[in-house]
């Protein structure tokens, strides 16, 4: 079955002999018919659909509602595998808040010249506005979804820090929740570290940030750019499970110093605002004027300690594709430890060299802009054809600083159910990490995304990727 | 509770409430166009006119064909009002406030949504009308049982049943306002098959022609209908009924909040209008009027219920 024979693959590695981790679920897969785990799949498809797990594709028809394939053989993890991954999350997650801080404050890292100076002042991440501003319990990532990859049995890549708004974390709960309506034997044979009490955590974790003037049980509100929104889902699942308000701007004022939410009774005050808006629509007297999204003075209340923004404004200079290729300075400037977790080697296109480099061999490189996300605008070279390749060259030359390029990974791959039984994909992960003054908490599990189109490397959901269920096993 | 989140639940539940109510029409007016199509048109521009959509039909359509009628009612989503469109609006409002329904009747909401969607499809040929409809009905039901069975009784639960009895309340008044002249006394002729056929087919609308028939032993007479219509207390699609409901829902919201707006004043007038009246004094004074200011203050109540509970602004 493993036909990706040239990468590691998470049941069986390098060989035919299956992996430590997997023993269980692998011997009770053997034990299954085919077709019905096929039934099993038709029917996890059709409670995703009833209960509506949908998202919008940008440029698709509004009605346009898409599931996101959903594959039921799960991605296992060890308890060990685990611990060693949520070390170099933590260390990171850490680094990326000290960073925030010294950035919208002194600089040092800045003085001490470990990155150049542009990389920040010409960086359109960068928010002059929070020069000076320090949120409350000094957290600037609430919370943050890290895209990890792995090449080898000890090869373990951060592809992304998503510092601003991550999603995903819905289906992470979901999926789970089908898993074990589905199969719940398994769960009675296997101990899975459960991820259900992220909404709780979460609860927690911007309640411990509320605003220092708050002195009651702070009041928590999502605040969406509406049903329209890709991750629409997302925002009312984590609202609901929260019990907290799902907002949208036109909903929000400015009362008293204080942003508070209309209700049949009038205007309630808001403690703490999980915003899944981005920071050039939060506020259009401070910044994008156009903007219908957000709440016009936010950002005044926010400085003045009238409530809390989660994540805050401007954490995007930390995950901005350009500063990624610093990380590992970064890290080692804040935390004064080596990075435990490798960055993927990137090339600056900014730099003449790098430029130079990724030109001369772009059909082998993985092309990004520098602002972007979901997958949107890269480019895969070994996938692309010569037409494609010429013309991203030439967008290279234009505008070498809207890019950087990585080599073509060797993401590792998992079996999934597919028409012909069980094939391998290749995959990636994304864990959730939440970030309170009382500390970091990785949920054991996370997102795996899988390309389900053979051989294919890219697994964003809006460009055809799946899901699969991830467990982290209890020792 | 928000006020947007409110105005949702008010609004999906007229919307539900008014797919059901042009079902119902649409159900009524085929058996009338079956059995007599002579009279079938006629009956779709009443239909078209109780549904407040015949200009519209007009402006598509040159004649009240029964095909044409079925697909504007059903499927047609330029018309706001087609079943088709009606729980596009539910589902969309449903989203938005997904977190003040319960799994179950969001579940249940989008269900029923993609049922039809299935089902609307393709035009629906008159012989797959009554199943069609029958289909349409079950899904309101379980939206219904669902929302009973499954919802705290709070402030969610009164906006959503406010919604619901607002709607109500005006459809019956609609198919009354539309048909009220065949309740008169003056112009009926009891007896004529005619007329039998008209009354039963207003009772029909209302789904209530077989609890009618127990009531009076199967004679029908127009005063009767209307009576059952507007003053019944037990048929809950009658004036009465919507209103003590909407009182109700009004008290409960009163109470949870300690306010008394004047929405609750303003609902308490039209139930005392129709409580101390009986249908020999509403014929008297004029069915006609009394009907038309029941619509007038049915509206004012809603547009002063979104004013008190803070639905807009």
């Amino acid at each position: 079955m493993a036909d990706l024979k040239n990468f590691f693959d998470e049941m069986f590695g390098t060989g035919e002999r299956r992996r430590e981790s997997y023993r269980d679920y692998h011997q009770w897969l053997e034990s299954q018919d085919t077709a019905w785990l096929h039934r099993k799949s038709a029917e996890a498809e059709t409670v995703f659909r009833r209960i509506g797990i949908t998202f919008s594709v940008y440029g698709e028809e509004e009605a346009n509602e898409r599931l996101i394939p959903f594959d039921v053989v799960p991605r296992i993890i060890s308890t060990r595998e685990w611990s060693r991954l949520v070390r170099g999350i933590q260390q990171r997650v850490q680094a990326i808040n000290a960073f925030l801080h010294d950035i919208y404050h002194r600089q040092e890292i800045l003085r001490a010249g470990r990155i150049p100076v542009e990389s920040i002042t010409e960086n359109d991440a960068f928010l002059p506005q929070m020069i000076g501003v320090s949120p409350p319990g000094n957290v600037y990532t609430h919370i943050v979804g890290v895209d990890i990859v792995r090449t080898g049995e000890d090869e373990f890549h951060v592809l992304e820090d998503n510092a601003r708004t991550p999603s995903g974390v819905s289906y992470m709960l979901e999926n789970r929740e089908i898993m074990l309506q589905m199969f719940p034997e398994l769960f009675a044979r296997i101990n899975v570290q459960a991820v259900g009490d992220y909404p709780k955590n979460l609860m927690r974790s911007l309640g411990a940030c509320a605003p220092r003037s708050c002195k009651d049980t702070p009041v928590i509100a999502v605040l969406t750019p509406g049903i329209y929104n890709s991750a629409y889902f997302e925002h009312a699942f984590l609202a609901g499970q929260m019990g907290a308000e799902l907002v949208e701007g036109h909903d929000l004022r400015v009362v008293n110093g204080r942003i508070a939410m209309r209700t049949t009774q009038g205007y309630t005050p808001i403690d703490v605002i999980y915003r899944r808006v981005d920071d050039d629509y939060l506020d259009p007297l401070n910044f994008n004027p156009q903007s219908l999204l957000g709440v016009p003075g936010i950002f005044d209340v926010y400085r003045a300690g009238g409530v809390t923004i989660a994540n805050a404004p401007g954490t995007g200079i930390a995950d901005d594709k350009a500063i990624y290729s610093y990380m590992p300075e970064i890290i080692e400037f804040y935390t004064g430890e080596k990075a435990r977790l490798n960055n993927v080697p990137t090339w600056r296109c900014s730099e003449p060299d790098a430029l130079h480099y990724v030109l001369d061999n772009l059909s082998e490189l993985v092309v990004k802009e520098v602002h972007g996300s979901g997958g949107y605008g890269m480019l895969v070279g070994p996938a692309a054809t010569n037409k494609e390749l010429a013309a991203f060259r030439n967008k290279l030359k234009a505008t070498p600083a809207n890019y950087i390029a990585q080599p073509t990974l060797s993401l590792s791959t998992a079996p999934i159910l597919t028409k012909e039984g069980l094939e391998s994909r290749h995959v990636d992960l994304r864990a959730f990490v939440l970030v309170s003054p009382d500390g970091i908490r990785t949920t054991p599990g996370g997102l795996t995304r899988v390309a389900l189109q053979k051989a294919s490397l890219v697994v964003n959901s809006s460009q055809g990727g799946g899901t699969k269920d991830t467990w982290v096993l209890e020792e | 509770m928000l006020g947007k989140t409110a105005a949702g639940l008010f609004w999906m539940f007229r919307y539900l409430e008014r797919s059901e109510n042009t079902a119902r029409l649409l159900d009524a007016g085929f058996r009338l166009a079956l059995t007599r199509s002579t009279a079938a048109e006629n009956e779709w521009v009443s239909v078209m006119t109780s549904a407040g959509i015949k200009q519209a039909f007009i402006e598509k359509y040159e004649r009240f064909d029964t095909t044409h009628v079925i697909d504007f009612l059903l499927r047609d989503q330029s018309n706001p009002s087609s079943v088709m469109s009606m729980i596009q609006s539910a589902r969309d409002n449903a989203r938005l406030l997904r977190t003040a329904l319960t799994r179950e009747l969001w579940e249940v909401t989008n269900e029923c949504w993609l049922t039809l969607k299935e089902l609307l499809a393709r035009p629906i040929r008159e012989r797959e009308l009554p199943l069609a409809l029958s289909t349409i009905q079950q899904q309101n039901a379980l939206l219904g049982g669902t929302l009973h069975g499954t919802m705290m009784r709070n402030e969610i639960f009164d906006f959503a049943r406010l919604g619901t009895f607002l709607e109500r309340a005006d459809s019956t008044a609609r198919i009354l306002d539309v048909k009220y002249y065949l309740l008169l006394p003056s112009v009926s002729l009891v007896g004529s098959s005619l007329d039998n056929v008209q009354w039963e087919t207003i009772l029909r609308s209302v789904s209530a022609q077989r609890a009618y028939h127990r009531l009076h032993q199967g004679d029908i007479h127009p005063k009767g209908i209307a009576d059952f219509l507007i003053l019944d207390r037990r048929m809950p699609r009658s004036l009465t009924f919507c209103y003590l409901k909407i009182v109700d829902n009004l008290t409960y919201l009163a109470k949870d909040y300690g306010v008394r707006h004047p929405c609750f004043e303003q609902a308490e007038r039209v139930l005392a209008r129709l409580m101390d009246r009986s249908i020999d004094d509403i014929v008297e004074s004029g069915l006609h009027e009394f009907i038309q200011e029941f619509i007038r203050d049915n509206n004012a109540l809603g547009v002063q219920i979104e004013k008190d509970y803070r639905f807009y602004g």
